[in-house]
């Protein structure tokens, strides 16, 4: 919906601002305060990263202390173990089956929307957007339902079928306003070349419109990296956990054994992180763009 | 796995579908036939371009939340069809659980708080950064580092941090602070706080990216021209920047308040399934899992899910009405266009 106060965004990816790179340093004070903000941004996550290089003696003692002597074995142990990797393959395969779901889904129904006149048009389009306002925590008893008589109770198939339902709302408003874009030129003169428009829509229209299919990947990947409460639905056998599912799991079996569960909640969080730090201004990007335009 | 291979199928046909068609275009000799051939085609081409999409999200969005009103008028198990109609019945003990009140009294709690914390900080840091600042586009990527990781973790982390022999009590202690050394998750009069502490510090990094996009879409010459005319700083930003503002806060804040009411993994994983409740801090969708899943009651739980859709969806369609009719002009009541 957000999408839909706004004009249609530029084709090309919004280029880092030179704006963004001012001459002059500025107030200190400012400095000083964004230091603030972002120390209690990342004190949290810094906590959970070096404590699973502490010991549980240590952080005893210390709660709040840093480590001393440096321990790897809590890491390693992790790293070494197949629930860890088993529960990590998990999760990349309903991410990726969503992404791969959300966005050819996604793209069709947006083209359709975007550059086709048919009657049915407006009310599919207030479907989606009112979809936006209904995330799955509201829906999920009834889903869980619906996905056991479908007999996808603990599958993996159970989880992303619903999550690609549940993220194209977001997909469409933030694709069709990029497809609308597309100068009307570009599509006759495809037309005049002898291109069809199916034709247009493979080769000119996903092209030109990468950009926001990228965003919406990305928010389609993290949304499902992150999800907790369908696979905590749906799931029943450990050997099917997602990350999230495992951290609590790990969280619970091992209570006393903080340092390890420390080292395991912070390796689960390093992937979404990487991609994060890879895809940012993709993502910082593509959610102003979807709100600003 | 059977899911992509349908969409392969699909798209197999997608593909094929214009060569059947460009070779009927050219064999028919007179125009007619041609242009209702083309308009069938054009059909077609709607069909299966929205047909997919359209079918998922009816079948897993529209559908499960039909089927919820339906089996919110039964008690159920979850077993074979429901049989045992207790018509209202089960409103009525939803509307008379101390424990539901309770937990709508939290969710408005956490709406309330979330809009008066969050919205003021979120823009005065957004004017703050909005200034001239060296590495403003780190800065906004760290900042926005606690929205992308998962409330799980999230969760996790701050409930050890959080214990009375946790991280955040020592920390207190050795910086001469002990006496406000408390336990901070399971206290009724304080736990609700220690919730909105993680929600602001969990959920800020979006708003004030918002409102920070928001603010650079403003024309520098508005203020430029408003300080020729001799405004001050604080002029300019009270009577320019936030009215012009004013369609990005709306936006966040309607985001901010159905994502207030769906609160569901932060309290769960937090005070885990049932301590919620006795610290103060259960919402409607920790309610609804403990009252349906975990009780194996699940007409019950589809009642319970009916009564949150139907408040979102009230809180929806008056902040659409009264709040958001001038940003929006009925984009999502009067569709494209």
């Amino acid at each position: 919906m957000s999408a839909a106060t706004s004009g249609a965004p530029s084709l090309r990816a919004r280029p880092a601002k030179r704006s963004d790179k001012p001459q002059k340093w500025g107030n200190p004070g400012i400095y000083f305060i964004a230091f603030l903000f972002i120390s209690v941004s990342l004190g949290p996550l810094l906590y959970i990263v070096l404590g699973g290089f502490r010991t549980n003696s240590q952080i005893t003692v210390s709660p709040a202390g840093l480590p001393n002597p440096w321990v790897f074995s809590n890491y390693i142990g992790v790293l070494k173990s197949v629930t860890f990797w088993g529960e990590f393959a998990n999760s990349a395969i309903v991410g990726v089956v969503t992404t791969v779901g959300v966005v050819v889904l996604g793209v069709m129904v947006s083209f359709a929307l975007a550059r086709y006149e048919f009657k049915l048009k407006g009310a599919m389009y207030s479907l989606f957007a009112a979809g936006l306002m209904f995330p799955l925590v509201v829906a999920i008893t009834p889903l869980y339902i619906v996905v056991k008589d479908l007999g996808l109770i603990d599958s993996l198939t159970g989880i992303i079928i619903p999550q690609i339902a549940f993220g194209l709302p977001t997909t469409v408003i933030i694709l069709t306003p990029f497809l609308r874009a597309i100068p009307k030129d570009i599509e006759e003169a495809a037309s005049i070349d002898g291109s069809s428009r199916l034709g247009f829509f493979f080769r000119m229209a996903i092209p030109l419109a990468m950009p926001g299919v990228i965003t919406v990947a990305i928010l389609a990947f993290i949304a499902s990296w992150n999800n907790y409460i369908l696979p905590l639905y749906v799931l029943n056998s450990q050997a099917n956990y997602t990350l999230p599912l495992g951290v609590q799991q790990f969280s619970s079996e091992y209570s006393q054994d903080t340092a390890r569960v420390l080292a395991f909640t912070s390796l689960s969080m390093m992937p979404a992180l990487i991609f994060f730090s890879v895809f940012q201004r993709r993502i910082v990007g593509g959610l102003t763009g979807a709100v600003k335009g | 796995m059977s899911h992509t291979l349908g969409t392969a199928a699909l798209g197999r046909g997608r593909r094929g579908a214009p060569q059947v068609g460009d070779a009927a275009d050219t064999a028919s000799p007179t125009p007619r036939p041609r242009k209702r051939r083309g308009r069938v085609r054009l059909r077609l081409e709607i069909a299966l371009l929205t047909g997919p999409a359209i079918i998922v999200f009816v079948g897993l969005v529209i559908f499960p939340v039909a089927l919820a009103a339906y089996y919110g008028f039964y008690k159920w198990q979850g077993y074979g069809p429901p049989t045992d109609w207790v018509g209202l019945g089960n409103y009525k003990i939803i509307f008379t659980d101390p424990a539901f009140q309770q937990a709508l009294e939290h969710n408005g709690l956490i709406v309330v708080l979330s809009l008066v914390i969050q919205g003021p900080l979120a823009i005065g840091l957004a004017l703050l950064l909005n200034q001239k600042v060296r590495g403003r586009a780190l800065i906004r990527v760290l900042i926005f580092v606690p929205y992308v990781i998962s409330e799980v973790i999230v969760g996790t982390g701050f409930s050890l941090m959080l214990q009375v022999t946790g991280a955040v009590n020592d920390a207190l202690h050795n910086i001469g602070l002990g006496f406000l050394a408390t336990d901070w998750l399971a206290n009724p009069n304080i736990a609700l706080w220690t919730l909105m502490a993680i929600i602001t510090w969990k959920y800020i990094g979006f708003a004030v990216i918002l409102m920070l996009a928001g603010l650079q879409s403003i024309p520098d010459e508005l203020s430029e021209a408003a300080r020729i005319d001799g405004a001050s700083y604080w002029q300019v930003q009270r009577h320019i920047t936030l009215p012009l503002l004013g369609p990005t806060i709306r936006i966040w804040a309607f985001l901010s308040i159905i994502g207030s009411l769906q609160l569901f993994d932060l309290v769960y994983i937090i005070w885990g399934q049932y301590i919620s409740g006795t610290a103060g801090t259960s919402t409607m969708a920790t309610y609804m899992a403990l009252n349906g899943r975990l009780a194996g009651n699940y007409g019950y739980g589809s009642a319970v899910a009916v009564v949150m859709f139907l408040i979102s969806l009230i809180v929806a369609l008056c902040y659409q009405r009264f709040v958001l009719r001038r940003d929006l002009r009925g984009a999502v009541t009067q569709g494209v266009n």
